[in-house]
């Protein structure tokens, strides 16, 4: 899927020739960012300590490391949001105290957020230039604003109109606003947390040919990512965190996958993908002839006892939209949705969760976690242990602390509010929901968004074990190798329309993007 | 809230925790941050209580405690439910006009119809529960914001209130009504055991039922209470219908100390019970918020309104002291947890 055009040789060219001389003489390159024993402490917790770091104008840095290891408050810190308990932080070779984001746009940081920081009520235009319109006295150029947002969006391959709201826009069309924000301001740090975490392997990379191009203008890519696939295509250099600390920085040449998994989770994960065949039962979910709002037409299929059924197509395909069809999210304008054989009146969540279904949500921040309240109380949300009319707190206590252990939640406690663990670890905690729900087929949107190399093994292995024991799985995923590894059957939708089917035996990378992109299919 | 020993909470795969041996006193400070702005109401209390007995020599007074205990309570009891609707993103602010209702058709089913005082209590009830109801409907099923909602029945319930008694106050409840706004069990007024029990079954109701549970969740985030299928409609409906009963119980708790219905009582009393709910830390964008931190809030309001009687200080002034509690209240607060980067839950 990658043109290899002439500007990206170009770009991969210089930002390794950078590299190169960053790795050779490391002393007289002048250093974008320099840490200097930087901590920092959150009530309870150390989340970052003591690390020392440099970072190299043109070198592409990224930060691997389990899910609370630190990494996003590492880079929040560089990017002036969050004050360092005790270090410095030099920027391009000055010294900063701790300012606020606006003075980081002064000193040449901008960030990309792993939760996104949009205002959904916004237009796009609006968004990319917060803080910073063009214009002056408090008049806003509008006109100048609408062109310099087209230049950025088609930067970053986003084929929308600047005036769109950004609440209307998919995830993955607001990740894309988002690296189009950082890209908007003139930097000479750029900061991407987790930039791919919703898009697919293609958007992904053109991605890395923006990164390359800026690298090659001497900008310092700091870049958080838990794809190994992807550490090992863009870095330079990688830094392993691990309990706050570093435990190695070293370039990624030097480096292969399983060493930086052990690095990485602290032990060997020697099954990423654990799926184990059992034969599979009668059908249970059937869906015929949804159709909704021109988002969702026409759809049918059917899903097993015992199956899990992957979704893929393009951003935008309608697959987020046929879930929450199904789940009764969204109201259908014509369709059946049956269980067993039984047809569901379905006219809300409620009733879809009654019946036995699921939906573990694409974004946990939008419409998955109650930030402010306990892990506790999030996990338990969907089925609230009951003793009579009173809710069990200490079955509460009990189950939620059971799942914090077996998912690994980094928490010290399991009342602490949800906004405060890490991204990964609030995925862990929508997880655990949907798993304490206990739905028959469960309909999982990107469930391992966030989540490092062992988290998702074991999330894995959970959905297999649901599906071992009879129940059924649909898994939306942008990530084809994690539907393929565990999918029985990978349904293919483009346009609201599901235009393929495909059996396990006949998996093929090619087979499924060139359905999903509805490219002449030559592969056969 | 899980209560744990210190030791049982921590986790081999926790977080690091700071130097050992501090995690008693950390995970008591940590407990405290969640209470922040109930401890700090609490201690203007006692302050403000301490300073008044000083220097106004009729504050500590047992006639005055008396009444300070019975002004209470009307604030106190529609506190509660104005906490629950303010916890789930909402706001009430019909309350003082729908005690107002409550109280002259409580009287009058007594004075006119010639109930019994019973009936006539729960007559008023009923009737600030259908006005909660009205509300209620009006935000779930209507979608009108809270704001808007109520704010039309602060005006229908004073434009009712205003046709039933044609203007005039209503009299002739019966000797034994007068229990309920100054009566005195042993040496425990009426009004303040009915703080209690209001306390006690508000709190039970957000801390132990699915209705409390789904109003932080609602308030904290709707869109993943419906997805989680929380039936966010019904739950809404019932919290305004909760505020709505309980701001009926607050009106016959005030006609009962006046022994009558008068048609202009409450006027402005939305504020003092905002204000007494916001004080106690509960935030107004919802998902926070304690039945606890609203009493002290609402006793705060009044020992405030009460001393500044004491002392002779002109409403107006009184008017203009409380709204700068509420600004130096939130302020705080906020100032707090971001230091703390704290939540309750
Ligand atoms: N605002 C906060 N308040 C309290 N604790 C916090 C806060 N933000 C982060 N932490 C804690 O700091 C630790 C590190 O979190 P951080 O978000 O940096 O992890 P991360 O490496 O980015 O993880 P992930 O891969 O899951 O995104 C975690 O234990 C988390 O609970
Ligand atoms: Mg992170």
């Amino acid at each position: 899927m990658i043109r290899i055009t002439p500007e990206l040789v170009d770009a991969e060219r210089g930002r390794f020739a950078v590299a190169e001389s960053v790795r050779s003489h490391e002393g007289d390159v002048p250093l974008a960012v320099r840490l200097t024993a930087v901590s920092k402490r959150f009530p309870g917790v150390i989340a970052v300590s003591e690390v020392d770091l440099g970072v190299a104008a043109g070198e592409v840095h990224v930060f691997a490391g389990e899910n609370g290891a630190g990494k996003s408050t590492l880079m929040k810190m560089v990017a002036q949001i969050e004050a360092p308990t005790s270090g410095t932080i030099e920027i391009g070779g000055k010294p900063v105290s701790h300012q606020g984001p606006g003075a980081a746009r002064e000193l040449g940081v901008s960030m990309v957020h792993q939760e996104f920081a949009l205002a959904p009520d916004l237009s796009v235009a609006e968004n990319l230039f917060i803080g910073q319109e063009p214009g002056r006295f408090g008049w806003v150029a509008k006109g100048r604003e609408r062109r310099n947002a087209r230049e950025l969006l088609a930067r970053v391959g986003l084929d929308i109109v600047p005036e769109r709201k950004v609440g209307s826009l998919s995830t993955a069309q607001q990740q894309r606003v988002e690296i189009a924000k950082a890209l908007a301001v003139d930097a000479g740090v750029l900061i991407l947390d987790e930039p791919t975490a919703s898009l697919t392997e293609g958007e992904g990379r053109e991605l890395f040919g923006i990164i390359g191009e800026l690298c090659r203008r001497g900008i310092a890519v700091l870049y958080i990512s838990h794809r190994l696939d992807e550490i090992f295509e863009v870095g330079d250099r990688v830094t392993v965190m691990r309990d706050g600390a570093v435990v190695e920085t070293s370039p990624v040449s030097e480096l292969d996958e399983a060493r930086l998994v052990r690095l990485m989770v602290g032990r060997d994960v020697d099954n990423l993908y654990p799926r184990t065949h059992t034969e599979l039962g009668p059908v249970r979910l059937s869906v015929s002839g949804l159709s909704r709002g021109g988002q969702v037409r026409d759809v049918s299929f059917d899903v097993r006892a015992g199956e899990i059924v992957g979704m893929a197509g393009l951003v935008g395909a309608g697959r987020t939209e046929l879930a929450r069809s199904v789940f009764g999210a969204e109201v259908p304008d014509s369709g059946t949705v049956s269980l067993d054989g039984k047809p569901l009146r379905i006219r809300g969540p409620a009733d879809a969760i009654a019946a036995g279904l699921g939906y573990l949500t694409e974004s946990r921040k939008d419409d998955g976690l109650a930030l402010q309240l306990g892990v506790d109380k999030n996990i338990t949300l969907a089925r609230l242990p009951m003793w009579s009319v009173l809710i069990d707190l200490s079955e509460e206590r009990e189950l939620t602390q059971r799942h914090r252990d077996n998912l690994r939640i980094r928490t010290p406690r399991t009342s602490r509010p949800v906004r405060m663990l890490s991204g990964g670890n609030q995925q862990k905690v929508v997880l655990a929901r949907w798993l304490e729900a206990g739905a028959e087929v469960l309909f999982c949107d990107e469930p391992g968004r966030g989540m490092d190399v062992g988290a998702k093994s074991e999330m894995f292995a959970e959905l297999d074990s649901l599906a071992s024991q009879g129940r059924s799985i649909v898994l939306i995923s942008s990530y084809l190798p994690e539907l393929m590894n565990m999918c029985d059957r990978i349904l293919v939708m483009r346009a609201g329309r599901l235009v393929g089917e495909v059996a396990r035996e006949e998996f093929s990378e090619e087979r499924i993007v060139a359905l999903a992109t509805g490219a002449k299919d030559n592969h056969e | 809230m899980s209560e744990q020993t210190p030791t049982s909470e921590q986790q081999p795969t926790g977080g690091r925790e700071p130097e050992a041996g501090r995690g008693l006193v950390r995970s008591l400070s940590d407990r405290l941050s969640g209470a922040i702005s109930q401890v700090a109401a609490a201690g203007a209390l006692i302050v403000v209580f301490i300073v008044l007995s000083i220097i106004a020599p009729s504050f500590l007074t047992a006639d005055n405690l008396f009444n300070l205990g019975s002004q209470t309570s009307v604030k106190a009891v529609m506190a509660v439910g104005v906490t629950l609707v303010i916890i789930t993103g909402g706001i009430d602010l019909s309350v003082g006009s729908v005690a107002a209702l409550s109280g002259v058709v409580g009287v009058m089913l007594m004075a006119t119809f010639g109930f019994n005082p019973l009936i006539g209590v729960l007559g008023g009830i009923v009737i600030g529960a259908a006005a909660g109801l009205v509300n209620g409907l009006l935000v779930s099923m209507v979608g009108l914001p809270p704001f808007i909602a109520t704010l039309g029945m602060l005006s229908v319930a004073r434009g009712l209130v205003l046709i039933v008694t044609g203007a005039v106050a209503v009299f002739g409840a019966p000797e034994s009504f007068r229990l309920l706004g100054q009566g005195v069990i042993g040496v425990v007024p009426i009004p303040i055991l009915v703080i209690v029990v209001v306390a006690l079954g508000g709190h039970f109701v957000l801390t132990r039922t699915r209705l409390g549970r789904y109003a932080y969740v609602m308030g904290s985030n709707s869109e993943a209470a419906r997805l989680s299928g929380v039936p966010v409609k019904r739950h809404t409906t019932s919290v305004y219908v909760l505020s709505g009963a309980l701001a009926g119980l607050g009106g016959m708790i005030a006609a009962s100390r006046i022994n009558s219905g008068q048609p202009n009582f409450g006027e402005g009393l939305e504020l003092d019970v905002i204000a007494a709910v916001v004080i106690g830390g509960a935030s107004l964008f919802g998902g926070r918020g304690t039945v606890w931190g609203s009493l002290i809030g609402a006793f705060l309001v009044a020992v405030i309104r009460n001393g500044a009687v004491q002392l002779g200080i002109n409403t107006f002034y009184q008017n203009v002291l409380i709204g700068v509690i509420i600004w130096l209240a939130v302020w705080w607060d906020r100032y707090q947890r971001r230091k703390l980067g704290a939540d309750s839950g």
